[in-house]
């Protein structure tokens, strides 16, 4: 079995900070890590192979330095790791994205066979579109199963893959025919710790590095910038809100002692509304 | 598969161990550098100041990309009351050279490409992964370590121990002693970002070149320690340590003495209007000569802080760090190619490569110093009367000159006494020496 895992490099959402001056985004420093969610798909696809036999190719599009987030997947177990990279991929939204993943993962295909499986992260922590996993299935022709909360049953000899996908109001259970795309939940599984073994081979394994010529792609319109109809019109630090949140002691537990103690507070910090509600109560 | 045997195992990739690393790969040998941190500089902290030389031994070109803030043309030394500081300031046009000799940097940032280096230049890094013992075979040699990840333990001719001051293999397999309260200091910085132009109006500074402060004084508390600040390009470091067997006897905390000393007159108006980016604290080894342990045994060798190899009088670390690392590395690779095993007899060259360097010989010059500076006088009794005395003598209010002179000297003996005086010079004169 051949199971594909795409994966980001993201900077570190919790540590990105805004600059107090020009109030733009401070990516200066920034830590980068591995798109959360894409770890939980790859989890998933290690325990699929480790149960029934195959490789797990890791694959991702991003600048140079996004090796180190492959590299990590290696330490994790994954058997093979391809980075996409040219300068003509800056820029790129979710269409431009999934058009070059989508012959990234064909180019996959023609060295290493077909994939089975191919999961994406639900969404990323820097663009939080979840649309490049659907996108890519749609662009590969392939069933896609989103908001997979938990794998029910695999059946490589019938080719048919179960799941529980959550949606709204419920939790659908889903069976389809390999091969097919799959996008994990947040929460499904926690990351293994790779074995000494897996960690020495995972620094050993060459990352296997693509431009866009030699992952077949000719049509550069549609790639970075030029292919992106998306447009950033603006970046705004939101305006901190100066309102505080404050607890009020009750004494007494019932409906009425809660109500008393709420509106003397109210009126305590809002006397105008105070004396307006006096005087109307007064008129009654 | 046959058991794999790297050349040498180098615990670490602070500054002692990628020099090491660094050192032993280019030498060709094969080498496997395990670090606990997510990625090399994650879990360093420092002020944080290079001093170039050290490093231009071992990567002569660093300065095409490694990652350097300010290179510093001005030195200011401080002491410090409450109310004020006295000062001296070294600035000067030679400091503008091409190959300047101190930087300050961001070690988060400087680690990691040092790190790039290594690896480019051969060795393997693992990062996430600690070492939790120490192997040895039969009699007692060292031959390989274990991690906290499954799998069998991983061998090698020789461990180098660059774990850092608070490093536990070392200790655990009983070569060093877990390093005494009064011979290591706790030291809290925090980072805060201005704007570039703040800083080189601020600062008098021009392009890239930069300042630093040393500060002694009240700011101690009576405690033994200093206080810095150091110039980045778009942050200022500021930062204190002491002893932390004098914050334990004394119950103060680090960052209350840090938030005083930032709020100190003199230092206030130059974090104006600045956002605290990070907040770190870190050990630092400051036992001196006297506190080096065993350096070298039946397949192990110990560079670094966990050498405890920081000239605490002179603010350096990292160089001595980088230093120790590459003479580990030299003394490992040259028993190598002579085929001589790595036994406590053949590794001693270690001892006296570091013997031969400015490394011990700086040390030894000041090995009791650590013991003198273990007087409240100094950090208290001093920076007030010399203030005092500054105040006195600048200020126009009548009184004749002469009078003036008389009274400094007689504040002076008032406080200290004659004895007390001759006593504490003769103990600085006598540990400088």
């Amino acid at each position: 079995m051949h199971i594909v895992v795409c994966v980001k490099q993201v900077p570190d959402s919790a540590q990105i900070r805004v600059h107090p001056v020009t109030n733009t985004i401070m990516r200066q420093g920034v830590p980068t890590i591995i798109n959360p969610y894409d770890l939980f798909s790859l989890e998933e696809a290690l325990r699929l192979r480790d149960r029934h036999g195959g490789e797990v190719t890791v694959v991702t599009m991003g600048p140079p330095m996004a090796d180190t987030a492959l590299r990590k997947c290696l330490t994790f177990g994954a058997d093979r790791a391809v980075l996409l990279t040219d300068r003509f991929f800056a820029g790129s939204d979710t269409l431009a994205t999934s058009y070059a993943l989508s012959f990234l993962i064909k180019k996959v295909s023609e060295n290493w066979g077909a994939p089975d499986l191919i999961f994406c992260g639900k969404q990323t922590i820097d663009g939080d579109t979840a649309q490049v996993g659907p996108g890519v299935a749609k662009r590969l022709n392939l069933l896609q199963l989103t908001y997979v909360s938990k794998i029910e049953s695999f059946d490589m000899e019938a080719r048919e893959i179960t799941v529980d996908r959550r949606a709204e109001g419920g939790i659908q259970v889903l069976k389809t025919k390999l091969p097919c795309l799959i996008t994990m939940l947040e929460g499904t599984n926690d990351i293994r710790r790779g074995s000494i073994e897996d960690a020495l081979r995972g620094a050993r394994t060459e990352i296997i590095t693509w431009n866009a010529a030699q992952a077949g792609i000719t049509d550069l319109t549609l790639c970075g910038l030029r292919g992106s109809p998306t447009i950033v019109k603006k970046v705004f630090a939101p305006k901190p809100r100066d309102e505080k949140a404050f607890q009020i002691e009750v004494e007494g537990k019932s409906m009425s002692d809660i109500s008393d103690a709420l509106i003397a507070e109210i009126g305590k910090r809002q006397p105008v509304l105070e004396r307006d509600m006096l005087k109307g109560a007064m008129s009654y | 598969m046959a058991q794999e045997k790297f050349d040498a195992i180098v615990v670490g990739a602070g500054p002692s161990g990628n020099a090491c690393a660094f050192s032993l790969a280019t030498r060709g040998l094969k080498v496997l550098q395990l670090e606990r941190g997510e990625y090399p500089g994650s879990k360093n902290v420092q002020g944080a100041i290079l001093y170039a030389d050290a490093l231009e031994g071992l990567v002569g070109d660093f300065r095409e990309d490694a990652p350097l803030e300010r290179h510093i043309i001005e030195q200011r030394i401080w002491m410090m009351d409450d109310r004020s500081f006295c000062g001296a300031h070294y600035r000067s046009e030679d400091f503008n050279e091409d190959r300047p000799n101190r930087y300050t940097i961001i070690r988060a940032q400087f680690d990691k490409w040092f790190s790039r280096r290594v690896v480019q230049a051969g060795a393997l890094l693992l990062c996430e992964t600690t070492v939790v013992e120490l192997i040895r075979d039969a009699d007692g040699k060292v031959i390989g370590v274990r991690t906290d990840r499954d799998g069998d333990p991983i061998y090698a001719d020789v461990v180098v121990l660059a774990e850092g001051v608070s490093g536990l293999v070392g200790a655990r397999a009983g070569l060093r002693a877990v390093p005494p309260p009064d011979t290591v200091a706790l030291a809290v910085k925090e980072m805060h970002f201005l704007p570039r132009e703040t800083i080189e109006a601020r600062f008098n500074l021009q392009g890239d070149e930069g300042v630093v402060i040393e500060a002694a004084g009240t700011i101690t508390k009576g405690m033994t320690g200093t206080g810095f600040l150091y110039t980045n390009k778009e942050s200022i470091s500021i930062g204190i340590g002491c002893l932390i067997s004098d914050f334990a006897d004394q119950g103060q905390t680090p960052y209350g003495l840090l938030e005083s000393f930032k709020a100190h007159p003199s230092i206030k108006p130059l974090l104006a209007g600045s956002e605290v980016k990070e907040y770190a604290a870190h050990m630092i080894p400051e036992g001196g000569y006297k506190a080096i342990p065993q350096l070298f045994g039946d397949g192990w060798l110990i560079v670094g802080d966990a050498g405890q190899f920081v000239n605490a009088v002179h603010r350096e670390g990292s160089n001595l760090a980088m230093t120790t690392g590459r003479l580990a590395a030299e003394t490992i690779a040259d028993l190598k190619s002579r085929h001589a095993p790595p036994t406590a007899a053949n590794l001693a060259s270690y001892k006296a490569r570091l013997d031969d360097s400015f490394v011990m010989k700086d040390l030894k010059k000041y090995k009791n110093l650590p013991g003198t500076l273990h007087n409240k006088h100094l950090f208290t009794t001093y920076p007030q009367l010399l203030s005092k005395a500054a105040q006195t003598w600048f200020r126009v209010d009548g009184l004749d000159k002469k009078s003036k002179e008389n009274a400094i000297v007689k504040s002076f003996f008032q406080t200290r006494r004659l004895k007390g005086l001759i006593g504490d010079v003769l103990g600085m004169a006598r540990a400088w020496r």
